[in-house]
């Protein structure tokens, strides 16, 4: 089956999902963000890889990091960045998703990040633009239902690789609502790509997707037991409605079971990172002891998050 | 008219006949096979060399969004009769609507149209539709469609009403609760790409449902387009304990699986899903014994209502132009042989229906399809009739096309 994020030539054309894609180029983004690092630092953050591209947000769902983050690191490739809101505008209208890419595309538009809350959205969007024979048009998924946050993932990766610099020694554990975040499942790809040997899977049965095993993650109900001698604790953001249908009883009794506290935290190995994809909240999936510690990295996680996005943008639409 | 199809090999699963023979058409009927009644002079001589001649296709499942166009697409797919689900809109729960499609259907003169009246009213599950006045006007069954009825007491009382007249009941067997937010089989392939799931556990605890109160009724039932090998196996059990139930499977789901939805192809969307690789040996292997029968479960979608998000497209996929050669794909994968496969889609649907139709025999209604197995052909928009281009196979090969079709002795394709 061809896979749509690449060129013949095994070239990053799309980023619409970590899973598929070759660890050389995950290591490619990975290494390129790490020499835009040096950019957010200086006086005049800005270099012309994306100069004279229009970069298009479109944001079918709400967000707010991910989107100024995602603008953030288009502005520092000297694009133009156009936000839409698109909640507000077209879809509310009746226009269907296609006809929103033609016309943007109309408009010269270069590169579309997209999020979108049906699972699929950017390869429906990418194969169109295949279609219509505009391959000089680029897609970065920034969120689709609960399938897949590359950029997020690769940026969990970068936090990684910063302070664990080897991948093939890690022991990885990812708690809490796996079922429903996209987040997860792109951390899954990446850390299985970039060779990380055993990636851990807490939570409850009911926010566990059905066969995690095939997808080489192995599954602890008891988080004290799936805590136990890692090197990486990523905690997933618990929303809110999960807490009011028949998934779960009470945010409380969450937080007893998968809440990550200094003494849980303990656990792990003592040189342990906590990280965190955002927004947190606090005293559901974990305390404020914890989030504020030395151990959390969720806020390196933040910049990192440009430096990545940087590095995606000008892999696939670069000058 | 009086015609003779010669040069073909005959096909008759229901009666045991495969052998080259002329057959001998009057009156609308099969006049002979083999040797010419008495007195016969052709009007009319078809030449079937290299084709099979065998019953016209009975489809179980067929949606006629645009009524001419869908039964052109029958007849030119080999199909003579099909059965229409009531979820058209408005849904087919008054009596005058059966009449008009009815009469329709007869005016246009192609496939035999055979509607399944709505069990309830508005196919909501609550009030029941005029069964005795629907029955009446044409309807064959009475049907709920893909909607389930969630409320088991009027699942209970529609049976049992049912029962009191003889009325057949189909039903989709998929439990409301489990399946309301799913839009893939709960599998490995929906928790990759993050599809909310549909358990196989939304089919078996309808099915166990209604075996029940069949047990209970005595309501025939049928139940429609199974997708799972757990079900099948209750229904097989039910079978045994002879209780009056018969099935279906749609033919997709012999041939495909939730690996063939990709990267989120919106044509690999079903209703009920496509599951993993051991249901769809059990639906094959049910189809080969002659558990199940096989439809098309023909449902023509807009080109708009598919080029959306996997989750948002409207599940279905185009069926009846696809039905013979796709049942042939089957039957050569799964080493059936031809008559076998053939029977579950003329005998088999028949028996389900009780009509003396699906056969060949003298005396039997000329509904007659001549296919030539070997021919070759792509499958591309512009090859289909049918105003539903929708398909996972466009752009496939596809091996069997219908030459000719008769219905009542007639050449209407």
């Amino acid at each position: 089956m061809h896979n749509p994020q690449l060129n013949k030539d095994g070239q990053l054309i799309h980023l619409l999902s970590v899973e598929g894609l070759p660890q050389a180029i995950l290591t490619q983004i990975l290494d390129t963000a790490a020499s835009f690092m040096e950019v957010s630092a200086r006086d005049v953050k800005k270099v012309p890889l994306l100069r004279g591209k229009s970069v298009f947000n479109l944001f079918f769902e709400n967000s707010t990091r991910t989107r100024t983050t995602f603008e953030i690191a288009a502005k520092r490739l000297s694009a133009d960045v156009i936000n839409l809101d698109i909640n507000k505008s077209s879809t509310a209208k009746g226009e269907t998703l296609l006809d929103t890419i033609d016309n943007l595309v109309a408009m010269h538009a270069n590169l579309f990040v997209v999020r979108h809350a049906s699972s699929g959205a950017p390869f429906l969007i990418a194969e169109h633009l295949q279609r219509i024979g505009r391959d000089d048009v680029h897609v970065v998924n920034a969120g689709d239902g609960r399938h897949a946050h590359p950029t997020q993932g690769l940026l969990d990766m970068y936090t990684i690789r910063h302070y664990k610099k080897d991948f093939t020694q890690l022991r990885v554990a990812i708690v809490g609502d796996i079922l429903h975040s996209r987040v997860a499942r792109s951390d899954i790809h990446a850390l299985t790509t970039l060779g990380v040997p055993e990636v851990r899977a807490i939570g409850p049965e009911t926010l566990l997707p059905k066969h995690l095993d095939k997808l080489g993650v192995h599954v602890f109900h008891d988080m004290n037991e799936g805590l136990k001698d890692c090197d990486v604790i990523i905690m997933l953001r618990l929303q809110n409605e999960r807490m009011t249908g028949a998934l779960l009883p009470s945010a409380g009794e969450y937080f007893r079971h998968y809440g990550l506290t200094p003494q849980k935290l303990a656990l792990a190995r003592p040189d342990a990172i906590v990280m965190h994809p955002g927004p947190m909240n606090r005293g559901v999936e974990i305390h404020s002891a914890v989030a504020d510690g030395s151990q959390a990295v969720i806020l390196p996680q933040v910049t990192f998050g440009i430096a990545v996005r940087m590095a995606v943008m000008s892999i696939v639409a670069g000058n | 008219m009086n015609i003779v199809i010669q040069n073909g090999r005959v096909i008759d699963p229901k009666n045991g006949v495969d052998r080259n023979s002329p057959l001998f058409i009057a009156d609308g009927k099969v006049a002979g096979l083999g040797e010419a009644p008495a007195g016969f002079v052709a009007g009319q001589t078809i030449d079937a060399t290299g084709c099979i001649v065998c019953p016209g296709l009975i489809d179980l499942g067929a949606r006629l969004n645009s009524i001419e166009a869908e039964l052109a697409a029958a007849v030119a797919g080999g199909v003579t009769s099909v059965v229409v689900p009531p979820d058209a809109d408005p849904p087919l729960d008054e009596p005058e609507l059966a009449d008009r499609l009815v009469h329709r259907g007869a005016e246009i003169g192609k496939a035999r149209v055979l509607p399944l009246g709505a069990l309830t009213l508005g196919l909501k599950g609550e009030r029941l539709a005029e069964l005795a006045g629907l029955k009446k006007a044409g309807c064959i069954a009475f049907s709920q469609a893909s909607t389930p009825v969630v409320d088991t007491e009027a699942l209970l009382r529609a049976m049992e009403y049912a029962a009191t007249f003889d009325f057949a009941i189909w039903l989709q067997p998929q439990d409301y609760w489990l399946a309301r937010n799913g839009i893939a089989h709960e599998g490995e392939v929906a928790s990759r790409l993050g599809l909310a799931g549909i358990p196989v556990a939304a089919e078996t605890i309808a099915i166990g449902t209604i075996i029940q109160l069949v047990r209970d009724t005595g309501c025939r039932v049928h139940l429609t387009r199974i997708s799972s090998a757990a079900g099948m196996a209750l229904i097989q059990r039910a079978r045994h304990d002879q209780l009056p139930i018969t099935c279906d499977v749609g033919v997709h789901h012999l041939l495909l699986t939730e690996n063939d939805i990709g990267y989120f192809n919106p044509h690999a969307r079903f209703c009920p899903p496509l599951r993993a690789q051991n249901d769809r040996l059990a639906l094959s292997a049910a189809a080969a014994s002659g558990l199940a029968a096989i439809c098309s479960d023909h449902t023509p979608v807009g080109a708009d209502d598919k080029l959306l998000p996997f989750g948002e497209a409207k599940p279905g996929a185009t069926g009846l132009e696809v039905l013979l050669p796709l049942t042939l794909k089957w039957a050569e994968a799964a080493k059936v042989d031809l008559p076998t496969a053939l029977a579950r889609i003329t005998a088999s649907p028949a028996e389900v229906l009780g009509l003396p139709s699906g056969q060949l025999a003298v005396g039997a209604v000329a509904d007659i399809c001549i296919f030539d197995p070997e021919a070759t052909w792509q499958l591309t928009p512009e090859t289909l009739k049918s105003r539903g281009k929708n398909s996972p196979w466009i752009g496939y090969m596809m091996s069997g096309k219908a030459k000719t079709t008769l219905v009542g002795g007639r050449v209407v394709y």
